[in-house]
């Protein structure tokens, strides 16, 4: 079993690849699953945290996230084809009538 | 009548809520008689409270009648009070009858004008407005009553919104008194985190009792100074009180010469224990009101507008007021407030007179010889002038004299008195200079006016002459209020405000004026007074415009700089106001060499940080992103 | 099953229920609609409008009032626990809360009524709306009683969920779609971070609970993966009020969302992150003052100059009000760095007394709008006092409360504030804030400068009783408050006085 910092370590590398996926990819599903991927890091330390705890709290929260995750995904991918019907196109550069 | 003291202010905010409501269909008879009506009752209530109140308490206690709690926490909190003290009284009914007087005139003035109903019913707010300022029994009070004439103000101001230039002034003026205001409301945060209160009476009893820090006292009085000088329209903020002019005539006549911008000499004699506690703050306040008696003085020297003359006047006289505050005469400054809004109030009605005999003209130089044609604005137009250039025996002789007095002999800072008082002094020979400058090129010589002006001349109808009248006669005997001590008559402000001013210990109390110096002061007053006079009189009374062609061509960069008032406007225009669309205009100041660096970088960055921020939206949520990360790293970092 | 647990939850079970079957609304409507009618987001065409549609708004309306009545009769019930904390200790029905609660049901349905003209005019389903209103008003419930970060987060989740598809809800608006599309990522990723942060308090403390963790932390020496943790929670909570850096969501969302919607992003959903924000900081961190203060004060004092000075330039009024909103967050953080009884009275104070005047402004630009979105620049502004003296007065009240000039409300709250920042040592954050409120004044008067000083444009209005509505509550509330606060102080001084309490301990951790 490794150690809780093992579990921190790779946490914390998964969220920051996940929150530079949402700063450089443009393809708007990418950058959906690059939040995935925070989540999941933030579930990972919950899991290990439990675990060196003996607390059964931080595995009720990672099942609260991954349900909400779900959800979150729903909206994210309804609003991805509300995009993709209004600009056939789901680069999200592109969208930046808003500015200023 | 003293418990019920709302009811002052209630009278004329009834007849804005009349006015208001139901003027847009009434007739014009209505509307007037219905704003009239409502200043009148205030008047008369003002009137009946104050006999009731000096019967009660003939020494000058304070009187409050609690409305009710506004809002309390733990052992902090603030009422809704009004109270009754010498000062509060002075206040109440200077400013609700030459309010009634002005009411009237207007009933005569605006009788052509479209926007009728809203202006008595902005004219009624103020009213109640201002005198919820002066009755009021804390800061916060007073605080509502000013923001409350600001905003009446800037709305009379902008009441000719058609034309370009009365919005702008409208909104020029709003934001210099929100740089005051900035400091009024910091003085009254720093008052309730270290008194808890802001209440008059306990304010100065805790400032009294001693154990306060005086870097704290010093600091309230020049932040309470720094309101003052936005709304009293001292230096640096009095740039806005020659363009409000833009406004109305009865309303420059009130709000921005008689009533509204004197808000900030009683604020200061309001607060005078702080004051006194704190002398250089006192010192801060006297050297300013000279500095700005001076400058606007030689400002109004050249001004060709006849309004313009009269508010760079009234800048000029609020300064001395401050001299008179500033040095610890509490009761001059107040006395001169009282007199400058009899004369004042009477020199700018008798200007909307002139105005509204020559078609709207303002410009002095096509007046002229309007002596014959309007006899009754002529000669109180003239009385008022012999007031304010503080010729002998008028009342602005005697609240001049003794404000000057006051400065040659004050116990504060003796040697920096004796500077105001040079500086007071020659602002005075400006002062009968330019008035009789006025008087001469408008009433004396020759019509300079097109044929179609001088066909419509008429004297103005007695709704607006009669209260020309009053205001003369009271800038004569006004004076005998506050006759001086060599004069072995009774002093009646002079005693009556003595009960706003009480003694407390490490400071000093009233200003004993030795007699030599008195004398001494009010010779050389009357000596600059009457060869202000006489210069005018040989510069003008004859030649006319010839001498102003003459000094032109013998000092043209000197005139043109007063004429142009210093510049000063295009200074604020530039690092207050739009700064982006001023830059440019900003810019080529500099070229002329006028306006110094510092200042164009505060506007430049102003413009800059505007374009920043802007630049950083950029609408690419790639780029949110990146900044929700930079936020998040600032973050860790600021805690490491 | 503790049935004590679940009458404290009743008010937002009933919500639950009622905003389910609102998405049904149109199944059990007399007349049922055609075929090929949409529901969600990635539907087609906007649905025929259909006189059923109008029976939506009282329905929601209804559902409300049942849940204030429920609310006020459970808080009745339950009057006399201090902290009645239900479900393993998960959701308290305290003061606190039941003053949140009622201010969220209120601004809804303030909300429901802004919303009348708009879904009659795009003809998109009123049903679903409602439902997501309802949804999100239960998301605020929960955060407003959440005291266990699950809880908490779970509500959030709810309520930002539902906000993402308000927002985008002019389905065939470019700009809509963009503001849902901004708003979205953006708000996971936040949402993310503050989970984040979550997880380390969690590893730290051994606990998700708030009393849990202010126990353990009273007991702790700092460390750097807790202050870890505090800083990523703060980042995510300043996220979700529109506080400087974290801001840059907030124009383009508001502009691009549905005005109504953007009335609910500026006013409920701003309030409900508070009142967490308030709570989490209040009753667990306050141990970590010194650590955590001084950079909630440089965000307090960059959302406030940010936020004022880019509003200056602005001329579409939506985003100037999204500027100036970004702004009033930054005073509300004082409340919360102070950490004081009066600055937790302050955060009360203000978020009503601002929710009402924003709202009150939304109705009165609604007012002005011609189509979808019309109406929103200050220019349209101009003559209003011609065309419309009543509002064009109300908005110079509101406004005139924004900028904090008594009497009106807004003072109240400022005051509260700016005191409680300077009690607590922070004499230059409230001078930063008193200019900057001075600069404030300087924007809101460009609207009035329009309505008063120029000459108007013969735009239409359309003044419908629903908008009269929402602006006279809102103008009562913001003239009674500011003439007469002691009502509104009272009650938010029982309100706060548990979270006071808990201001009030030692600090005893560093």
């Amino acid at each position: 079993m490794p150690s809780t910092q093992a579990y921190l370590m790779l946490s914390a590398t998964l969220f920051c690849v996940g929150l530079i996926g949402v700063i450089i990819r443009r393809n708007m599903i990418t950058v959906l699953m690059c939040v995935e991927l925070m989540l999941n890091a933030v579930n990972i330390n919950l899991v290990a945290f439990s675990d060196r705890l003996s607390s059964l709290e931080g595995q009720i929260f990672a099942i609260f996230i991954i349900t909400i995750a779900a959800g979150e995904a729903a909206v994210g991918l309804a609003i991805i084809i509300q995009l993709y019907r209004l600009r056939t196109s789901i680069n999200v550069d592109e969208a930046r009538e808003l500015h200023g | 009548m003293l418990n019920a003291l709302w009811l002052i202010p209630a009278a004329p905010f009834a007849g804005f809520v009349v006015n208001g409501l139901f003027g847009k269909r009434a007739g014009k008879s209505f509307v007037s008689a219905v704003a009239i009506l409502g200043s009148l009752l205030a008047a008369i209530f003002g009137t009946v409270a104050v006999f009731q109140y000096h019967a009660l308490y003939p020494h000058g206690e304070r009187y409050v009648d609690l409305v009710y709690n506004w809002f309390s926490s733990g052992n902090v909190g603030a009422d809704v009070a009004f109270q009754l003290d010498p000062l509060s009284v002075v206040m109440l009914l200077v400013v609700t009858w030459v309010g009634f007087l002005i009411h009237v005139y207007s009933v005569g003035y605006m009788h052509d004008d479209t926007g009728y109903f809203r202006y008595f019913a902005y004219l009624n707010l103020f009213l109640s407005e201002m005198l919820i300022l002066v009755l009021g029994s804390s800061y916060l009070v007073m605080f509502v009553g000013w923001e409350g004439v600001g905003l009446c103000s800037y709305l009379l101001i902008g009441f000719y919104y058609k034309t370009d230039y009365a919005p702008a002034a409208g909104t020029k003026a709003f934001v210099l008194n929100r740089i005051g205001d900035f400091g009024f409301l910091i003085a009254m945060f720093l008052m309730f985190a270290y008194f808890g209160s802001v209440d008059f009476a306990r304010v100065s009893q805790l400032a009294a009792g001693g154990g306060v820090e005086p870097w704290l006292l010093t600091a309230i009085c020049l932040l309470l100074f720094l309101g003052a000088t936005g709304k009293s329209a001292q230096i640096p903020l009095y740039v806005w009180l020659p363009d409000a002019m833009a406004g109305p005539t009865p309303v420059s006549a009130l709000i921005h010469a008689a009533t509204m911008v004197t808000a900030g000499v009683y604020m200061v004699a309001r607060s005078n224990v702080l004051y006194r506690l704190a002398p250089d703050a006192m010192m801060v306040v006297a050297v300013i009101g000279g500095a700005t008696a001076l400058f606007a003085a030689t400002i109004a020297l050249r001004q060709w507008d006849i309004k313009k003359v009269l508010a760079y006047s009234t800048i000029s006289q609020l300064g001395f007021m401050f001299i008179g505050v500033g040095v610890g005469a509490f009761s001059a400054g107040v006395f001169h407030l009282v007199t400058h809004a009899f004369f004042k109030a009477c020199l700018f009605l008798g200007s909307g007179s002139v105005i509204h005999a020559m078609s709207g003209e303002q410009d002095m130089r096509s007046m002229g010889g309007l002596k014959t044609k309007i006899p009754h604005t002529y000669r109180t137009f003239a009385i008022a002038t012999y007031a304010i250039a503080g010729l002998p025996l008028a009342s602005g002789f005697f609240s001049k004299d003794e404000i000057l007095a006051s400065a040659w002999a004050t116990p504060y800072f003796p040697t920096v008195g004796k500077i105001v008082w040079a500086l007071g002094t020659i602002a005075a020979f400006c002062t009968a200079f330019y008035m009789y400058r006025l008087l001469y090129l408008t009433f004396d010589g020759k019509f300079r006016g097109t044929h179609e002006q001088e066909h419509h001349l008429h004297e103005s109808p007695s709704s607006m002459v009669v209260p020309l009248w009053i205001l003369a006669i009271l800038a004569i005997f006004g004076g005998l209020l506050g006759l001086p001590e060599i004069f072995h008559a009774p002093n009646f402000i002079g005693s009556w405000l003595a009960g706003a001013v009480p003694e407390i210990p490490g400071a000093h109390h009233l200003i004993e004026i030795p007699a030599g110096s008195e004398w001494t002061v009010m010779i050389v007053s009357t000596l600059i007074a009457l060869a202000g006079w006489w210069v005018a009189r040989s510069m003008y009374k004859d030649k006319q415009l010839d001498t102003d062609r003459a000094i032109e061509q013998r000092v043209p960069g000197l005139a043109r700089a007063v004429e142009n008032k210093w510049y000063v406007d295009e200074f604020y225009g530039a690092t207050v106001v739009g700064p982006l669309k001023q830059l440019s205009i900003f810019f080529w100041r500099i070229v002329d060499g006028i306006i110094d660096g510092i200042a164009a970088m505060l506007g430049y960055i102003v413009a800059g940080i505007g374009d920043l921020l802007r630049f950083f939206q950029t609408g690419n949520v790639r780029n949110y992103a990146l900044m929700l990360f930079a936020g998040v790293v600032v973050f860790i970092w600021i805690f490491t | 099953m503790n049935w004590n647990d679940v009458a404290v939850l009743l008010p937002e079970i009933i919500v639950t229920i009622g905003a389910s079957l609102l998405l049904l609304g149109p199944f059990l409507r007399r007349k049922p609609r055609p075929a090929g009618m949409s529901l969600g987001l990635g539907a087609g065409q906007p649905a025929e409008v259909s006189t059923g549609d109008e029976s939506a708004k009282w329905w929601m309306l209804a559902l409300l009032v049942i849940t204030a009545i429920s609310l006020i009769g459970v808080s009745w019930a339950a009057e006399g626990l201090a902290l009645s904390a239900g479900f393993s200790q998960m959701f308290a029905l305290d003061a606190f809360s039941i003053f949140f609660k009622l201010l969220f049901i209120v601004v809804i349905a303030m909300v429901a009524l802004l919303s009348d003209d708009f879904l009659r005019e795009s003809r998109y389903s009123a049903w679903e709306y409602y439902s997501l209103l309802g949804f999100a008003l239960c998301g605020m419930m929960f955060m407003a009683s959440g005291v266990n970060l699950i809880t908490i987060w779970v509500g959030l989740e709810l309520m930002s969920l539902s906000s993402y598809i308000l927002a985008g809800y002019y389905k065939n608006e470019e700009k809509s779609t963009e503001a849902a599309m901004k708003y979205f990522i953006l708000g996971a990723v936040s949402s993310a971070i503050l989970l984040y942060g979550i997880s380390l308090i969690y590893g730290v403390c051994g606990s998700l609970n708030l009393m849990d963790i202010e126990k353990s932390l009273s007991t702790l020496i700092s460390n750097d993966a807790l202050m870890f943790g505090i800083m990523l929670l703060a980042a995510g909570l300043c996220f979700k009020v529109a506080a400087a850096p974290f801001h840059v969501w907030t124009p383009d969302v508001y502009v691009g969302a549905p005005t109504p919607i953007t009335a609910f992003l500026s006013t409920a959903s701003k309030a409900a992150a508070f009142a967490i924000f308030a709570r989490i900081f209040y009753s667990a961190l306050h141990d970590f003052h010194l650590d955590w203060s001084n950079v909630l004060a440089t965000v307090s004092a960059l959302s406030m100059i940010v936020g004022n000075l880019a509003a200056i330039t602005q001329t579409n009024i939506k985003r100037l009000l999204a500027y100036s909103s970004i702004g009033h967050a930054g005073y509300v953080l004082l409340g919360i760095i102070s950490l004081s009884d009066w600055g937790i009275r302050g955060i009360l104070i203000y978020t009503t007394v601002y929710v009402f005047a924003t709202l009150g402004i939304w109705a009165t630009i609604l007012m002005m709008r011609r189509h979808e979105y019309a109406g929103e620049e200050i220019d349209d502004f101009e003559g209003l006092s011609k065309r419309a003296p009543f509002w064009a007065f109300a908005m110079v009240i509101f406004l005139l409360s924004l900028g904090g000039i008594p009497p009106t409300a807004g003072f109240i709250g400022k005051y509260y504030l700016f005191s409680a920042a300077i009690e607590a040592g922070y004499g230059w954050l409230a001078i930063i804030a008193v200019v900057m409120s001075a600069v404030s004044i300087f924007y809101y008067f460009k609207i009035v400068v329009a309505m008063y000083l120029r000459e108007g444009k013969e735009a239409d209005m359309v003044i419908t009783r629903p908008l009269q509505v929402v602006g006279a509550v809102a103008l009562a509330v913001t003239l009674i408050f500011g003439v007469l606060p002691a009502p509104l102080i009272t009650q938010v001084e029982q309100s706060s006085h548990w979270m006071a309490t808990r201001a009030a301990v030692p600090h005893v951790g560093r």
